[in-house]
This record gives C-alpha cells, sequence and structure tokens, in this order.
C-alpha cells in the first residue's frame, strides 16, 4: 500500500460528496446488481434464482461498459447470460429441481456461512476502502477496452496464453463428455460426432471459442441424461 | 580307535539313536525297535572297552576349546577315571536292560517311539556327565536329564497323577538346579576354570576362597537331583511313570548323578567340615526318614522308591565321612539290584493286575504266575536288605566300614561327628530295610485267599532281563571288593568284623521282627477284603500299570497308603504308620510353606495386574478414545461445514496479517 | 470515477456469492454463486486495469485479458460442474450437497458408509 498516498495525492481534488454522472450511474446499476445477488443466493425458488443471477450478470456487463471495457462487457453478456445461465437452467430442469418455493433450499448451515460472509464482507470493504480511499480512475481519453485495443493487446501479448487455453477448453469438453455419459453407454456412436465439431472451433477464435463451448457441453448432459428415463433405443428420439 | 575315540562314542550314540527315533518314529516303525536297543548296547560295549583299557590306571584325559567363552573358559573335556569307567558300565548295562524290557512293556503304546528315544537320550545326557571333565558340559547333561525325566515321568499323561508329578519332578529338580548353577560359576570363578582336574588342582593347592558356600549351593543341586531330605519329595510321586523308567531314571542313572558329581568333587566338599556335617546330617535323615515311610507304603513301586531314597542315603553318607570308593561300590551294586527289583515289580504288577501290596496279600499263588520275577526279586531282596553273600551286604558294609573309619577322627578332613552320624544312622536304616524287604516280599509273595488272575505270560524280554540283572545282583559284591580298591581311590572296601555283625545282625532282627508281626496280622486279612480289578488283563504291562496307578486313589483311598489292618507294618510302627505312609507330611509341609504363600502371592500380583496397572492401560487407551469420539465428531462429511472452517480461518488469518502489516 | 466505487461491489459480491457457496444446498445453486464470485473478481480485474492504464501507462491490459480468461475458465468449470452434478444426481438420486456425506465418520468406525447407503439404494432402484 505505499504507492496510495502518492495516488491519493494526484487524486486529491476529487471528493465522494461532489460524484459525477458516471459514478451516479455506476452506483444505481450496482445497487441493483448487488440486490439481484442477494435475491439469487437467498430465494428460495430455484429457477428464480437463475432469473436473477442473469439480472446481476447484466448489471456487471453494463459497469463493464461504464469502465470503458465494451468488448468485456459483450463477452460477459454473451457467455454468461446467454449460456451459462441457460447451461445452469438446464442443469436445474435436469436433476428435477422442484418449480416453485421450495422450502429446503438452504442448508442448516446457513447461520454459519451468514457469520462467515459478513465477517469477510467487513474484512475486505474495511482494507479496500481503506486502501483506495482517494484513488481515482480517469475516465477520460480513448477507451482502455475497445475491441480494437483489446484484440491488439491479446494478439500481441497473449496469444501462447491464449492456445493454452483453448487446449484447456478442449480438455474440459471432452472431460464433461466423458463424466457425464453412463458407464454402459460406451458403445454408444453419437457422442463423438456431436463432440467433434465443436472441438474444431475451439482453436480458431477467441469469441467463437468460448461462445460454442459450453454451448457445446449442454449438449452431452441432455444426451446422455435422459438415457435413465428412456431405453437406449428411444435415445435418438429423445435427442 | 584310540580309546579317546571309544569314549567320546559312548554318549554319542545314544544320542544318535534318539535323534534317528524321533525323526523315524512314525515313518518307519519297523525300526525304532533296533534303534532303540542297538545304541545303548553299542554304548555298553565301548565302555566296557574304555573300562578295560583305563583299567584303574591313569586317568584319560582330552579336551578340545569349540569356541572363546569369556573370562573362564568352556571346554569339551572328557576326563575318565576308574569312577567314570565304571559307573559308565553300569549306566549302559541298566540303560540296555531296560530298553530290552521296555520293547516288552510297551509292546502295544502308541507313544513307544517318543519314549524310546527319550530313554536314549537321558542314556546320553547322563553318560555326558559321568565322562564330562568340564563342569558347564557335566551341567548341559545334568539339565538335559531334568527335562527328559520330566517328559517320561508324564508318559501316562492321561492320568493327572502323572501329570502332578512330572511338574513335579521337574520343579524340584529345578529347585535344587538354581543353587547348583550358582555354585557351580563360584567354583569355577575361584578355580579360573570349569575344568574338574583344575578345580581339584585348586582345591588341593588351597585356592578355594569360600569352601562353605560352595559346597552347600553344590549340595542343594544334588539333593535334588539325588533325592535327598528335603528335596526327595518329587521320587516317590515320580513313580507315576512306567515302571522301566522308574527302573532306569529313578534308580540307576538320574539320582545317581548326584551322589557321582559329589564323588567326583569330593576334595571340594572336604575343604569345608560344615559341608561334610551337613552332608552327613542329610544322609541320615533321609536313610531313616525313608525307610520307615517305605515301611508304610502300600504301592509297591513306592516302596522301592522310597528305598532308593533310602540307599541313596547310604551312598552320601559313604561320602560325608569321605570314603567316595565304598559310596560309588554301593551305587554300582545298588544299580543293579535297584533296577532288577524295579524291573521285578513291573511283571508283578501286570500279573497282578494291582500296585497295591494289600491286594497282593489277598492274592493266592502270585509267586506261580510270576516264578521268574519271584526268584529274581528274592535276590534282588537279600541284596537290598544286605544278607551276605549278596552284592548289597559287601557294598553296604563298606560304607559302615568307612563310617566306623571316621568315627575317631581317622579319615582327614572328616569330622568325627559325621562318622557317628553316619554310624548310627545307617544301622538303624539296616534293620528297618530288612524288615521293609521282608514286608514286601512276604505280602507280595505269600498271599493268601482268592486264586491270582491269570493275566498271561509276560514276555520273554521281559523275564530274561531279569535274569541277567539278578547276576550282578547275587555276585558282584562278592566277587568285587578285592578289585575294586584299584580302581579307586585304594580304600580298601573288605567288611570289618564288626560292622558286618552289627549290620547283619541288626537286618536279620529286622526280618525276623516284621515276619512275626505278619504271623500275627495276616489272618485278618480274610476278615477284611480288599482288592482291585484291572479293567483291561489282556492288555500290555504298561496299561495294565496305567491304570493301576490311576485307580489307587479312588480304590484304596490315597495314592501312598492302604487302609489294611492286616498289614504287618502297621503293627511294626504303631501310630507312627499314619504319618510314615503320608510321607511324614512333607508335602503337606510344603504345600503350607511354598505353594499356598506363592499361590497368595500370583492371586495379588494378579489382583494389582487386572485392577490396578490394568486400570492405566485402559485409562490410557480411553482417554484417546474419547478425545478421538469428540474430534470424529467433526468429522460430519458435509463439506459446507468444511468450507465455512475454512473460510472463517482465512478471514481470521487475512485480517490479522493485515492488522501486523499496518502495524496496529 | 473513484476506484472503491467498483472495488467496494466487486468485494460485496464477492461475500455474497461465498455465502451462497456456504449456505446453499442445492449443487447447482452452489455454482451459481460460485459464478458470483468469479465475476466480482472479474470486476475487480477490470477496474484495476482501467485505473493502471491510466495512472501506469500500462498497455499490456494484462487485467482485461485475464478477465477473458477467467471467463472461459468459468465457462469450462461450469460445464465440468455441471456434469459432476448430473453424474451425482444420477448415482445417488439427490443433487444435495449436505446429503453427500460419504466422507462422514460414522458412530461406530472409520466407515460411514450408512449415511449414504440408503440414498444409493434408492438411486440403483429408480435408475
Amino acid at each position: 500500500m505505499s504507492p496510495v498516498p502518492a495516488v491519493s495525492l494526484a487524486a486529491a481534488p476529487h471528493g465522494f460528496l461532489s460524484p459525477t454522472g458516471v459514478e451516479i450511474a455506476f452506483l444505481l446499476v450496482g445497487l441493483v446488481t448487488f440486490g439481484a445477488a442477494l435475491v439469487t443466493v437467498t430465494t428460495r425458488q430455484l429457477v428464480h434464482a437463475a432469473l436473477w443471477l442473469v439480472v446481476a450478470l447484466g448489471g456487471l456487463a453494463v459497469e463493464y461498459l461504464l469502465l470503458t471495457a465494451e468488448f468485456i462487457a459483450w463477452v460477459q453478456v454473451l457467455i454468461y447470460v446467454g449460456s451459462v445461465v441457460v447451461l445452469l437452467l438446464f442443469g436445474l430442469m435436469l436433476t428435477k429441481a422442484p418449480i416453485g418455493r421450495s422450502p429446503d433450499a438452504d442448508s442448516g448451515n446457513r447461520w454459519a456461512a451468514l457469520a462467515v460472509a459478513v465477517a469477510a464482507a467487513g474484512a475486505l470493504v474495511w482494507v479496500v476502502v481503506d486502501a483506495f480511499r482517494a484513488t481515482w480512475i480517469d475516465l477520460d481519453g480513448p477507451a482502455a477496452g475497445t475491441t480494437a485495443v483489446t484484440g491488439q493487446s491479446l494478439f500481441r501479448h497473449w496469444v501462447l496464453p491464449f492456445e493454452a487455453l483453448s487446449v484447456l477448453l478442449l480438455a474440459a469438453l471432452v472431460g464433461a463428455i466423458v463424466l457425464s455419459r453412463k458407464a454402459k453407454a460406451d458403445a454408444e456412436p453419437n457422442t463423438g460426432p456431436t463432440s467433434d465439431p465443436n472441438a474444431g472451433p475451439v482453436t480458431a477464435t477467441a469469441p467463437a471459442a468460448t461462445r460454442t463451448t459450453p454451448t457445446a457441453t449442454p449438449g452431452a448432459p441432455t444426451a446422455t441424461a435422459t438415457t435413465p428415463a428412456a431405453p437406449p433405443g428411444d435415445q435418438e428420439g429423445a435427442r | 580307535m584310540t580309546t579317546t575315540t571309544l569314549a567320546v562314542l559312548v554318549p554319542l550314540l545314544p544320542f544318535l539313536g534318539a535323534v534317528a527315533g524321533l525323526l523315524l518314529g512314525r515313518t518307519a516303525p519297523g525300526f525304532v525297535r533296533p534303534l532303540a536297543v542297538l545304541p545303548p548296547l553299542a554304548a555298553l560295549v565301548l565302555a566296557a572297552l574304555v573300562a578295560a583299557r583305563q583299567g584303574g590306571g591313569t586317568v584319560i584325559e582330552a579336551h578340545t576349546e569349540l569356541t572363546p567363552t569369556g573370562s573362564v573358559p568352556v571346554e569339551l573335556a572328557l576326563d575318565i577315571d576308574g569312577f567314570a569307567a565304571l559307573v559308565a558300565v553300569l549306566v549302559a548295562f541298566v540303560a540296555t536292560c531296560v530298553q530290552i524290557y521296555s520293547t516288552g512293556y510297551l509292546r502295544d503304546d502308541p507313544r513307544y517311539p517318543s519314549y524310546a528315544a527319550l530313554v536314549s537320550l537321558f542314556t546320553s545326557a547322563m553318560l555326558l556327565v559321568v565322562y564330562s571333565g568340564d563342569l558347564v558340559v557335566l551341567l548341559v547333561g545334568w539339565e538335559v536329564m531334568g527335562i527328559c525325566s520330566y517328559f517320561l515321568v508324564g508318559h501316562y499323561w492321561e492320568t493327572p497323577e502323572a501329570r502332578a508329578a512330572s511338574l513335579k519332578a521337574f520343579l524340584v529338580t529345578k529347585l535344587g538346579d538354581v543353587p547348583f548353577l550358582i555354585g557351580l560359576f563360584a567354583l569355577g570363578t575361584d578355580a579360573g576354570s570349569f575344568r574338574v582336574t583344575r578345580v581339584l588342582g585348586t582345591v588341593a593347592s588351597g585356592g578355594l576362597d569360600h569352601p562353605t558356600v560352595i559346597a552347600l549351593l553344590l549340595l542343594a543341586g544334588v539333593a535334588g537331583k539325588s533325592a535327598q531330605f528335603p528335596l526327595h519329595t518329587w521320587l516317590p510321586d515320580a513313580m507315576a511313570g512306567p515302571t522301566p523308567v522308574s527302573a532306569l531314571i529313578h534308580a540307576a542313572t538320574m539320582v545317581a548323578a548326584g551322589v557321582y558329581f559329589v564323588a567326583r568333587l569330593l576334595p571340594v566338599f572336604e575343604a569345608s567340615g560344615a559341608a561334610m556335617v551337613v552332608l552327613a546330617v542329610m544322609a541320615a535323615v533321609t536313610m531313616a526318614g525313608s525307610a520307615l515311610a517305605a515301611l508304610a507304603q502300600d504301592d509297591i513301586k513306592r516302596v522301592l522308591a522310597y528305598s532308593t531314597i533310602g540307599q541313596l542315603g547310604y551312598m552320601t553318607g559313604a561320602l560325608a565321612v569321605g570314603d567316595r570308593g565304598a559310596a560309588v561300590f554301593h551305587l554300582l551294586s545298588h544299580g543293579a539290584f535297584k533296577a532288577l527289583l524295579f524291573l521285578a515289580a513291573g511283571v508283578v504288577i501286570h500279573a497282578a493286575g494291582t500296585n497295591s501290596l494289600a491286594a497282593m496279600s489277598r492274592m493266592r499263588g502270585l509267586r506261580d504266575r510270576v516264578s521268574d520275577a519271584y526268584w529274581t526279586m528274592t535276590v534282588a531282596l537279600l541284596a537290598l536288605a544286605a544278607i551276605p553273600p549278596f552284592s548289597g551286604f559287601f557294598s553296604k558294609e563298606s560304607v559302615l566300614g568307612a563310617a566306623e573309619h571316621a568315627l575317631d577322627g581317622r579319615a582327614p578332613h572328616v569330622p568325627g561327628a559325621a562318622g557317628w552320624i553316619v554310624l548310627v544312622a545307617g544301622l538303624a536304616t539296616a534293620l528297618l530295610t530288612a524288615a521293609y524287604a521282608t514286608r514286601l516280599w512276604l505280602l507280595a509273595f505269600r498271599g493268601k485267599g482268592a486264586e491270582a488272575p491269570d493275566h498271561g505270560r509276560q514276555p520273554l524280554t521281559m523275564t530274561v532281563v531279569l535274569w541277567v540283572l539278578a547276576v550282578p545282583s547275587l555276585a558282584f559284591g562278592g566277587f568285587a571288593y578285592r578289585s575294586l580298591p584299584g580302581w579307586f581311590d585304594g580304600h580298601a572296601l573288605t567288611p570289618t568284623l564288626l560292622t558286618s555283625i552289627l549290620g547283619t545282625g541288626l537286618a536279620a532282627v529286622g526280618g525276623l521282627l516284621t515276619y512275626g508281626a505278619w504271623q500275627r496280622t495276616s489272618p485278618l486279612a480274610a476278615r477284611s477284603p480288599l482288592g482291585a480289578v484291572a479293567a483291561h488283563p489282556e492288555g500290555d504291562a504298561g496299561l495294565v500299570e496305567a491304570e493301576a496307578i490311576a485307580t489307587h486313589t479312588p480304590a484304596y483311598g490315597d495314592i501312598a497308603g492302604a487302609p489294611d489292618p492286616a498289614d504287618p507294618g502297621r503293627l511294626l510302627l504303631g501310630r507312627l504308620h499314619r504319618h510314615a505312609a503320608a510321607g511324614f507330611h512333607l508335602d503337606a509341609l510344603y504345600a503350607a510353606l511354598f505353594v499356598r504363600p506363592v499361590q497368595a502371592a500370583a492371586g495379588l500380583v494378579r489382583f494389582l495386574d487386572r485392577e490396578v496397572v490394568d486400570t492405566y492401560v485402559s485409562a490410557a487407551a480411553a482417554l484417546p478414545r474419547l478425545l478421538g469420539a469428540a474430534v470424529r465428531r467433526a468429522q460430519t462429511g458435509n463439506v459446507q461445514t468444511y468450507v465455512s472452517a475454512l473460510l472463517a480461518g482465512t478471514v481470521v488469518l487475512a485480517v490479522a496479517v493485515v492488522l501486523v502489516a499496518t502495524g496496529a | 470515477m473513484h476506484l472503491a466505487y467498483p472495488a467496494v461491489l466487486s468485494a460485496l459480491l464477492f461475500c455474497v456469492g461465498l455465502y451462497g457457496v456456504l449456505a446453499r444446498r442445492n449443487a447447482i445453486l452452489v455454482l451459481m454463486s460460485v459464478e458470483l464470485m468469479l465475476n466480482a473478481v472479474n470486476l475487480n480485474l477490470v477496474a484495476f486495469d482501467v485505473w493502471l492504464s491510466r495512472t501506469a501507462r500500462d498497455t499490456l491490459h494484462s487485467g482485461q485479458a485475464l478477465t477473458l480468461f477467467t471467463i472461459a475458465v468459468a465457462a469450462a468449470e461450469i460445464g465440468i460442474g455441471l456434469a459432476i452434478v448430473l453424474a451425482v444426481y444420477r448415482n445417488r438420486g439427490t443433487s444435495d450437497i449436505d446429503r453427500l456425506r460419504d466422507t462422514a465418520e460414522g458412530p461406530d468406525g472409520p466407515d460411514g458408509e450408512h449415511p449414504d447407503t440408503p440414498a444409493a439404494e434408492k438411486a440403483e432402484a429408480t435408475a
């Protein structure tokens, strides 16, 4: 925290009592996001939780936009709101999660969890506020997160990790398929072809890879998760 | 072959026979009997050869050190003088007779192979004791004999008497062996060697520092092994073993080991006058007490057992007056006639189907059924009673003569008191010995009443051995008393006139008294019927004997005595009879003095162990178990609980780190 | 804009996600909470990247690149996580975290099979 005094000297003119417009917008959206997140972890209706999660993640995307990181914002919308939440909803349905209020959505651990969470929040907020009380982000000038800037830095400085990440995604894909298919369905010919078209584009581009892999992964659970309900012969029709 | 090689083979052959018998006993039953008989026979021939070559001349010595054994060296040493040569011949002779006899006596016994092997091992151990010139090697043979006697006395381990007797024999002899071991170590330390010759050399030069302590310690072991008062109580009970075992172990070999040992190391004992007096008192008490007890026994073998103790008392008496020649002379002649007595008693027990003299006295014609045993036993009893010209007369007179010689301190190193004690006790015992010998003979062979049952002829192997043994019982003493001094120390063994007349006269008085008493009491026999039935008269002699031993207590109320008013011993002893039958209550005394305190101490230790020590142990186990159960409760399997604890700890640590970093 | 705003928001979101992870019974809801925590971290990364690219002339944009990576990793994580949850559900007939207590210490010995054996049998029966 040694650099903090130097920066705070530079940011001295800005006070908390005279917020800019961006700050007001950020605060309001932040409140909505926080509220949505709270509802997500407390609601008794499981599907509602997923939907409130959409609100929270969408709110975060708006925050990214306010921080001039537009590319991240769109990726956030596409992947989280578009696919992860859909995936979670699929998961809820596949595990026969109850529709409507379920009284036992929280485990008996909730008071301990609350205590830990409040303590952690107190500690984190205290430390963060203490450290960055006077730090100012200058949002004027050229945007820091446009697609051009991000693309340039990504493919100039981050190519190798990026490619390694594609391998990780491939591994996750294969792992998800292996995990979710039934042990007796080894000879099933369909799992191979469904995963192959998705495995190819993974290495192509980042948005394509990140977008297609999550959508591909529900394919495997759906295909195999129906097998308990239906005999093996009916799988084609189920899909 | 050199004499040394022959001498080494003497103990080695029975040992190899025992090993081969144990290995082949189950797989090749046909070899068991040759393997049992031939090695002792070969050992007998070799021992006789060694004795002939030694001839009472120079001592045969040979030694080799197998491995360095520290400060006091232990060597494999041979040391054969005239005593060793002759005693080895006796041991091999009796062992051969016993092995031949056993082939008939235990012909149907399923455990015969191990029995024969143990007898061979026993013989080998005794021969090792006899020939060994090193005290530690001697101790090895000594202890092997102890364990073999344990197994052999317990041969009929189905009966509780045999089990108890074998344990008693082992424990009592071991009780003596512990001081014996300490005494040997003290002797070896004082002399700087365990070699007999060096020990004797040290004694001769007066280099022994603690002669009395060493002699008394050694005496304890000798008393245990040679069944001397007060450690003699195992010997009568050991009659629960088979008769050939009694003949071998408890007449001629094992009990002779103690006497032989003292004879070997007599200068050590002579170095301490106190030890000689103790030896004399021990001998006197043993002699007189055992003769009285023998007069009251009902079991024919227990009579013989007590007579063995008494005759061993004569030998220790001879040693106490410093004449080892007389002691070993009596050992040799006694070995022959006592083995004969035991073996003949085995035949009698088989024929009568009982071991009770009371029952035998109610049988007519037993002597015709077993005429061989009758004649040979008569010879042996005459030898026992020391009637001239039987061998027992000469050997016993040599003992009494030696005592008389020591009376006025003419013998060096021997206190005159020892001579008096031995002479008086020996003369009294001579009377009593004749009395119980006569009683045994009258009750066993002069019975009146029902016809003795016909249990078939004894095997030839059993009867031939009796006649073989009868020869030395009859003639050994008369022929040997002149030549033996050449083998021994050179003391004359010729009977002196005074003691001969006294001893023989007293023996005659004892015999006549008993005959008179028997004349008065025998008519009572018809009025009080007593008797036992052999359950399996067609079985071999060993089976009959085992059953007779097992049924004696239920049939007659006591292992030793019988409520028989026709017993002349009862008349002779009067009120003493009851105590004599019980061995003067020495066993009860030991039970009160040692067994019960030990049992009480064991109970206390058991209590301390179970209730006190175990409490600490179980508490040491219970506390961690309790803690473990408490900790186990945290192991709920709920992952969220675990993560909660983990994150709470993380928060605490993070806050702590921040506080430390900011210096708060 | 004050850096404290996104930083505090991110801290709060993180703790909300933390609460969800610790308190929710359904495994899928736990996964949602994990997503919330990841997003809180993402917000932090973006905010600090924007700040540093101005004040420290950082042209590497490591914060934004890491955000993208985190998103990708989160996507992989959610796929694998859901597959695991489905496998568990098929095996045990439930996706409630507090009923998966195979590692629990039994009352007698270390082999704490009993709490879940009925559930496993039920799963076998329904399958």
